[in-house]
């Protein structure tokens, strides 16, 4: 059991385009910036856009084929969201939107009460069954929309920025209570969400999608390992770096050479370097660092007692410093200083 | 930053004060006239009774009808493509700038005995003009246009996603028209079929031409009121007060909807 799906959306300039396949009883999470397709590629497996090209199967049934002109309609497919937002019914009671769905399965009206009271009890809110959508906290309004969802038992879940309309002091509990149903929930799980800590904590696979593409797969301990992108390695904090290895050295793709400890397989590569690896100089260092660099600091960040220091080398860097060591050093945007890279801290690998 | 109101110019002020004249001078004349002491006496003759229950009968049949007819049209207009759907909304709003005795020539031009369909509904015994259904039929002309333009703005401006999920848990087209469509838009609705009510009930040049004046069947009130000038004015007069006091009252209650002062 499993959902599989080449989807290719094109919409005036933007193209998505994206194979995946889930399995049953695991969660992936699309990870991607606002803007990469990642709502586009939802409502294109709830069949509320049509494909272009591609295919979609869920346990091995077609959804959709365009090339076999098949497109199984939205309401037919196994298939529930929890929308951005929750979209919950305005002029219903949260009673009535969790019942709504199983009276569209053809469930009778008592029975289909009595089954979405039940899910409202399960998550919590059994004494608001008769309140409307616009008397319900961000929370309350989410675990409602997750049980409008899971009470049509749905083989695929859907689930767009679940967390993004709930206030932060909320948002912990919640995912909690979000990763407490979606592990009893036996169908795919799939979540959208620009957000790396709704991902990390829910998804067992992050799929990064970037411009409509997936740039990097793997359980989020791998992505955040192996940045592949520019916006994944500022969610895992640190620096990449693209080029080309020869030998001991990695000609970059933006100018500039990085020496590393031994020689790397010919090729593409990417490298990582945690900030906290490269040391800021005020003047250049005798000896051992061999990847030695000189250029004017362009921004300083401070946050708490660390600050983060972007240097105009080439190519640019990102340091992270205390703070008493930027006063130390006297450091201050415009400053020429030499920045030092130990090889050993360099982290290589194939691009 | 919000514009202030301007203090009123002398000369606007005069100008502008002819102008609500026009509107409450013959209001007030209207008022002056009227046979208040004997109002109830000329209300309650059967001719009277017999206008308002047909004005009654055909104004509300023909807001349902516009409903029942109008609704989908709306909604086709609001959200669908399809070759000639601006010519579509220009022929919906045309009744509404359209002199209604033309309308009423044009439907007796198809429903009349030697009309378009007219001339195929005859054998049958089917015969619209100057019937009460045919005076429905000139009042759902004239007025169903309003029904579809308000309708059609807010059919437009829905949340759409709403519909999306309702579609996502299971719910058909026309599931999600019933149980999602129609209760977010129902004050729009209830505001556009008043609209339509309060047009239908006024209806006068297509409902003569293409219905006739017949008491009991298709003299509504508008058509005694006109009728009623030459012989009996005090009954044209209180008849006009009855119409006025529904429009005052159609305008009270849809006055948050109608008038939104800036």
């Amino acid at each position: 059991m499993s959902l599989q799906a080449r989807v290719r959306v094109r919409r005036d300039t933007f193209e998505l385009d994206v194979e995946l396949a889930v399995d049953a009883g695991e969660t992936a999470a699309i990870l991607g910036p606002n803007g990469s397709g990642k709502t586009t590629l939802l409502h294109a497996l709830a069949g509320l856009i049509p494909l272009d090209e591609g295919r979609c199967t869920l346990d091995g049934i077609v959804m959709e084929d365009p090339a076999q002109g098949i497109a199984v309609p939205t309401e037919q497919r196994p298939v529930a969201v929890v929308f951005q937002n929750q979209l919950l019914f305005p002029h219903m009671s949260a009673l009535d939107n969790v019942a709504f769905g199983l009276r569209c399965h053809g469930r009778p009206r008592a029975e289909a009460r009595r089954i979405a009271r039940g899910w409202l009890e399960g998550m919590g809110l059994g004494d608001r069954a008769r309140a409307r959508p616009g008397a319900l906290s961000g929370g309350q309004a989410q675990r409602v929309a997750l049980a409008r969802a899971l009470a049509v038992e749905p083989r695929l879940l859907l689930l767009d920025e679940p967390l993004a309309a709930v206030d932060v002091q909320g948002r912990a509990e919640l995912r909690r209570n979000l990763r407490a149903h979606l592990g009893s929930f036996g169908g795919v799980r799939l979540l959208v969400t620009h957000d790396p800590l709704e991902a990390f904590a829910l998804a067992d696979r992050v799929i990064v999608l970037e411009r409509g593409h997936v740039v990097q797969t793997g359980t989020p301990a791998a992505v955040t390992a192996r940045p592949r992108s520019r916006w994944v390695a500022d969610l895992a904090g640190v620096n990449l770096f693209r080029g080309r290895a020869d030998g001991d050295r990695v000609a970059l793709d933006g100018g500039g050479e990085l020496i590393v400890p031994e020689a790397a397989a010919a090729g593409d590569v990417f490298a990582t370097i945690h900030p906290r690896a490269i040391a800021l100089l005020q003047v250049k260092p005798e000896g051992t660092p061999r990847n030695v660099w000189q250029g004017p600091i362009d921004e300083i960040d401070v946050e708490g007692p660390i600050a983060r220091i972007r240097v105009g080398t080439v190519p640019p860097v990102v340091a992270e410093v205390t703070t008493a060591a930027v006063e130390a050093l006297g450091l201050a945007p415009g400053k020429n200083v030499w920045v030092t890279i130990k090889a050993t801290e360099i982290v290589l690998y194939p691009g | 930053m919000i514009p202030t109101r301007e203090r009123v110019p002398i000369a606007a002020a005069i100008v502008a004060a002819l102008g609500a004249a026009l509107f409450i001078l013959p209001l007030l004349g209207l008022l002056w006239t009227a046979p208040w002491t004997d109002l109830g006496h000329v209300l309650f003759e059967p001719e009277a009774l017999m206008a308002m229950r047909v004005s009654l009968v055909c104004s509300v049949a023909a807001t349902a009808v516009s409903i029942v007819l109008g609704l989908p049209l709306a909604w086709i207009q609001a959200r669908t493509s399809f070759p000639g759907r601006s010519l579509l909304r220009a022929l919906t709003l045309l009744p509404v700038v359209l002199p209604p005795v033309v309308g009423g020539v044009a439907l007796l031009s198809v429903f009349g005995r030697r009309g378009l369909l007219g001339q195929f509904l005859d054998p049958f015994g089917i015969r619209l003009p100057f019937t009460t259904a045919g005076a429905v039929l000139a009042e759902t002309f004239v007025a169903m246009p309003f029904f579809v333009l308000s309708m059609e703005g807010v059919l437009g401006t829905l949340d759409r996603r709403l519909e999306d999920a309702a579609r996502s848990l299971g719910a058909n087209r026309w599931t999600v028209f019933r149980r999602i469509t129609v209760p977010l838009v129902r004050p729009s609705l209830a505001a556009g079929a008043a609209l339509c009510w309060a047009r239908a009930l006024g209806e006068f040049g297509a409902t003569i031409t293409f219905a006739g004046n017949f008491p009991g069947r298709t003299q509504t009130i508008p058509l005694a009121v006109y009728i009623e000038l030459e012989s009996r004015p005090e009954a044209a007069v209180a008849l006009s007060l009855v119409l006025l006091a529904v429009s005052l009252t159609i305008l009270v209650i849809m006055r948050g909807r109608w008038l939104e002062t800036p």
